[in-house]
């Protein structure tokens, strides 16, 4: 629905910021409720770029809300400086700024850690807001006299010293920064955010410098909480130390969860329901300090029941009641699904001067240890431009151990590995895939909760941008080629008519063409295929030994299966590893008749293949 | 709430004056600190290790055990019952709450348990508010370690000499626990590798809820032990939630030796600013956790892989 008409988002949220005057003050919330609820909409968006996209949850975004807030006011008090609007933004760029230093350390680590290390964190700011830096932050008095904006045009005066006119302002803030996160989200960088939050792994193995991408939301979050807490410290007057509390973490977690996180508007939502609910408790019902047992509560049973929010479960009913309309449909589309034999592969990358004959790949005394155990010793070697390699070996011969030293998702204990004439040993996969060498891999590794095309596109995107850059704000449609490499890759794999589909909603052996598909959108021209043929149907087979055909032409591929039959149809030269040793190496036809082969397989070969 | 009441867990005297033997008394303020860091860490990682579960509301069971213990105390004036009774509550409660709650997150993200833990965190500081209020409680010392102690070479109040050995003792039985008996032997596997203990046949879901009955009962146990000590209200659980995750980070999740380690070097740490600038504290115990990150990302007895 944002796809096709990209502003309609923007015009709705508008809208209702202009009706929200006349409409809220009559289910009774009061003007100055309806302006904190902006201020924490606002300060909610970054948070749900960082949470809700990226998926890091950071429990510590009261450090940079006090800190821009507590930086604007300074200004704007003790310091005597006179321009409102200049100091919020100075507070939040300060925010930003100690974003970037504290996601430095923070980023270290993911999950669980990444949340701890920044409760850890904010907890410093709060202490060293209370008692070091009193002198400048008024300690737990906060920065009293903070004045409200005013803007001389020249032919008037623009005060926002009430409410309402106060509204304006912040609606107007609000408004902005609705524009600039919707652009954020629709942005490449944006559609890496996503990748990163359900699989980082494969993020970075697409040739995507994750940490740096992770680092962009950090900061992006924490100027959003900057610029959040000037606004507060203009709109009360005064800046309360409060904003540097573990609490205010807590309420805004809180508050995205509750209105939906990944949806921009959830904090919103939240806010709104959070603070109305607060009001209601404490000065219609008289609960006094009650009313944040209820929240707790109501907030509890939300997590359990109601997985992705208010806004999540207003979506899933939009869902459900259109594909109860599209299910009649359905079976006509799929059984149109057009083979895609006819399809060109795009090219393999060309790099200037590179060499297209000749080894492309040469591994000298590959060796990987694992404590006592070395699951690869010695091994040597070399694959030509344009061969296609398979590689075969008994369950615990080492191939797969083999292909991530190859891809630089594990590094070699000893050995050398060069790849288009550079030493690419101990790289990293990201830059290797950026070199043109990638591989898809034996277990899925899809990106479940987005589109077919999303994934496709996010696989393409290494390829045309590199490995690291910063273009928030243009739109992902605009990038050139790109809708093109999509379509001809989702054709070539057959998966042209589910583009549009969620891949958690994808069968088996779609999956598995995709997972194929995302090793091909960016454009190897070295692609290893690890067990692509694992767990496939007889006729899946066949369509997938088709498929890897096509996409052979003017593409070096090495592929691992225990599917010899196919495997030794596709192949030229097959390499037999055995306990992590090069066993032999020849042509499909000796390596069948190879005394040496039988003996290492005892017969297992029949069992594997039948 | 004026900063200083939030350092829970500082048990400093005459700070300010730096002198030897203000400074050994620190370094004993910072042994009593550390070792009951390291037992509250204990119970944090326990769990985390063997159900992959981050128990925000850890911090709430430091709480309610004050609290369970206190309630016990105003009607036994006993101390002992307090303890027994205010550690079996906690347990109870963890058990409880695994089986209601936390069961159902096993297999959704770690942002979820997050959430909901930290959700449930708030509810359990809410109720004991609402029947107890906000004001701080305090449960006096057992009559016999009442005052203070002649060390020889320094006076000590004789309560935080036998708190450390208190906790000492709950440290070792712990480790007995994990290290010494089956269900130790099933939780120490289970940190390695919980697939494996599931597909061994061994009933992981009671495991997990006594597991988690067991790190919440850590938790709660120091929370009667330092109720003498440091006066129970509400809200003491959240400052040592934070000062556990620093331990947790120093030391490595899921290692127990890691959080005796953390906890103790957590504590020293804490005490030891405090004799020069108690604003200090908590400033410097993220200037070591930075530390750790940097030097050694898994923590000082952490194993790469683990999160």
């Amino acid at each position: 629905m944002q796809i096709k008409r990209p502003y309609l988002v923007e015009l709705f949220t508008a809208l209702a910021l202009l009706l929200a005057p006349f409409v809220l003050p009559h289910l009774g919330f009061s003007p100055s409720t309806i302006n904190r609820i902006l201020i924490w909409g606002l300060f909610g968006l970054g948070f749900d770029i960082l949470f809700g996209y990226t998926g890091l949850l950071s429990f510590g975004q009261s450090a940079f809300y006090g800190t821009g807030g507590m930086f604007a006011a300074y200004l704007l008090t003790e310091a005597g400086f006179p321009y409102v609007m200049l100091s919020i933004v100075i507070g939040a760029v300060v925010a930003g700024v100690v974003g970037y230093l504290v996601g430095l350390i923070a980023l270290k680590r993911t999950g669980i850690y990444f949340a701890m290390i920044t409760v850890a964190i904010a907890e410093v700011f709060f202490f060293a807001e209370f008692n070091p830096l009193s002198a400048y932050t008024g300690g737990e008095n906060g920065l009293p006299g903070v004045p409200t904006p005013v803007f001389n045009l020249g032919f008037t005066v623009l005060k926002f010293d009430t409410d309402w006119t106060m509204y304006t302002f912040l609606a107007f803030w609000y408004f902005v920064g609705i524009v600039i996160a919707l652009r954020i989200v629709r942005s490449p960088v944006g559609a890496i955010l996503s990748a990163i939050r359900d699989n980082p792994l494969r993020a970075s193995a697409l040739g995507h410098n994750i940490h740096g991408y992770k680092l962009t939301a950090f900061v992006v979050a924490a100027i959003y909480a900057g610029f959040a807490g000037g606004l507060l410290a203009t709109m009360q007057g005064f800046m309360p130390p409060d904003a540097f509390m573990f609490d205010t973490s807590g309420q805004l977690v809180m508050q995205t969860a509750i209105g939906g996180a990944g949806t921009l508007f959830g904090p919103l939502i939240g806010a709104t329901v959070w603070l109305y609910l607060s009001d209601f408790f404490q000065n219609v019902l008289h609960l006094g300090p009650t009313w944040k047992l209820v929240l707790g509560i109501v907030f509890v049973l939300l997590v359990v029941f109601l997985r992705r929010g208010i806004v999540g479960a207003i979506d899933d009913l939009y869902r459900m009641a259109r594909s109860d309309r599209k299910n009649t449909a359905e079976p006509v589309a799929a059984s149109s699904e057009a083979k895609a034999a006819a399809v060109e592969a795009m090219p393999a990358r060309r790099r200037d001067g590179a060499q297209t004959s000749g080894p492309i790949l040469q591994a000298t005394g590959l060796t990987k240890r694992y404590g006592g155990l070395a699951a690869n010793s010695d091994i040597d070697f070399s694959v030509d431009h344009g061969e296609m390699r398979g590689i075969i070996g008994p369950n615990g011969a080492g191939k797969s151990t083999f292909f991530k030293m190859l891809t630089c998702e594990v590094e070699p204990s000893a050995g050398k590995i060069v790849f288009e004439g550079r030493d690419i040993t101990g790289m990293g996969v990201t830059d290797v895939c950026q070199l043109g060498l990638t591989k898809s891999y034996q277990i899925n590794q899809l990106f479940d909760r987005l589109t077919v095309r999303r994934n496709l596109m996010i696989a393409a995107l290494g390829e045309t941008r590199g490995k690291f850059k910063l273009d928030l704000f243009k739109s992902i449609r605009s990038v050139p080629g790109l809708e093109d490499q999509v379509e001809r890759t989702a054709a070539l794999v057959n998966l042209t008519a589910r583009l549009d589909t969620p891949v958690s909603e994808l069968a088996y052996g779609e999956k598995r063409r995709l997972e194929i598909g995302l090793a091909l959108a960016t454009s190897p021209s070295l692609l290893l295929l690890d067990e692509p043929l694992a767990g496939m149907s007889p006729s899946e087979r066949v369509e997938t030994v088709a498929l890897l055909k096509s996409i052979a032409r003017g593409r070096t591929m090495i592929i691992i299966d225990h599917d010899m039959d196919s495997l030794f149809e596709l192949v030229g030269k097959v390499t037999v590893l055995q306990e992590g040793r090069v066993l032999v190496e020849g042509t499909p036809a000796e390596i069948k008749t190879n005394a040496k082969v039988q003996e290492a397989y005892l017969g297992g070969v029949h069992g594997e293949v039948a | 709430m004026p900063a200083s009441d939030r350092i829970i867990i500082n048990l400093g005297t005459g700070s300010g004056v730096i002198n030897w033997a203000n400074f050994i008394s620190q370094c004993f303020n910072g042994l009593v600190t550390g070792a009951l860091l390291a037992l509250i860490s204990s119970g944090l990682t326990i769990i985390y290790g063997t159900l992959g579960v981050l128990n925000l509301a850890h911090g709430a069971m430091f709480m309610l055990g004050g609290y369970a213990g206190w309630v016990t105390y105003t009607y036994t004036d006993s101390f002992l019952a307090a303890v027994v009774a205010g550690s079996l509550f906690v347990m109870l409660v963890g058990v409880v709450m695994e089986r209601l709650v936390i069961r159902h997150f096993y297999t959704r993200p770690h942002e979820d348990q997050l959430l909901v833990t930290f959700g449930l965190g708030i509810v359990f500081v809410e109720t004991v508010r609402f029947f107890f209020g906000s004001l701080s409680q305090t449960v006096p010392p057992p009559g016999p370690l009442v005052g203070i102690t002649d060390l020889g070479f320094m006076i000590y109040p004789t309560y935080r000499l036998a708190l450390l050995g208190i906790v000492a003792v709950a440290l070792l039985t712990l480790y007995f626990v994990l290290y010494r008996t089956r269900i130790g032997m099933i939780v120490r596997a289970g940190i390695e590798d919980s697939v494996m203990v599931d597909s061994l046949g061994i009933n992981v879901y009671k495991v997990f809820m006594l597991v988690f009955g067991i790190g919440a009962m850590a938790a709660g146990f120091a929370g009667i032990v330092n109720a003498p000590v440091v006066s129970i209200a509400p809200d003491v659980g959240e400052a040592i939630l934070v000062q556990t995750f620093v331990v947790v980070v120093i030391g490595g999740v899921g290692s127990f030796p890691g959080a005796v380690i953390g906890g103790l070097i957590a504590g020293e740490i804490i005490s030891i600013t405090t004799m020069f600038n108690p604003a200090y504290s908590q400033i410097m115990l993220f200037v070591a956790m930075t530390l750790v990150l940097v030097l050694r990302p898994h923590g000082l007895l952490g194993q790469a892989g683990r999160e």
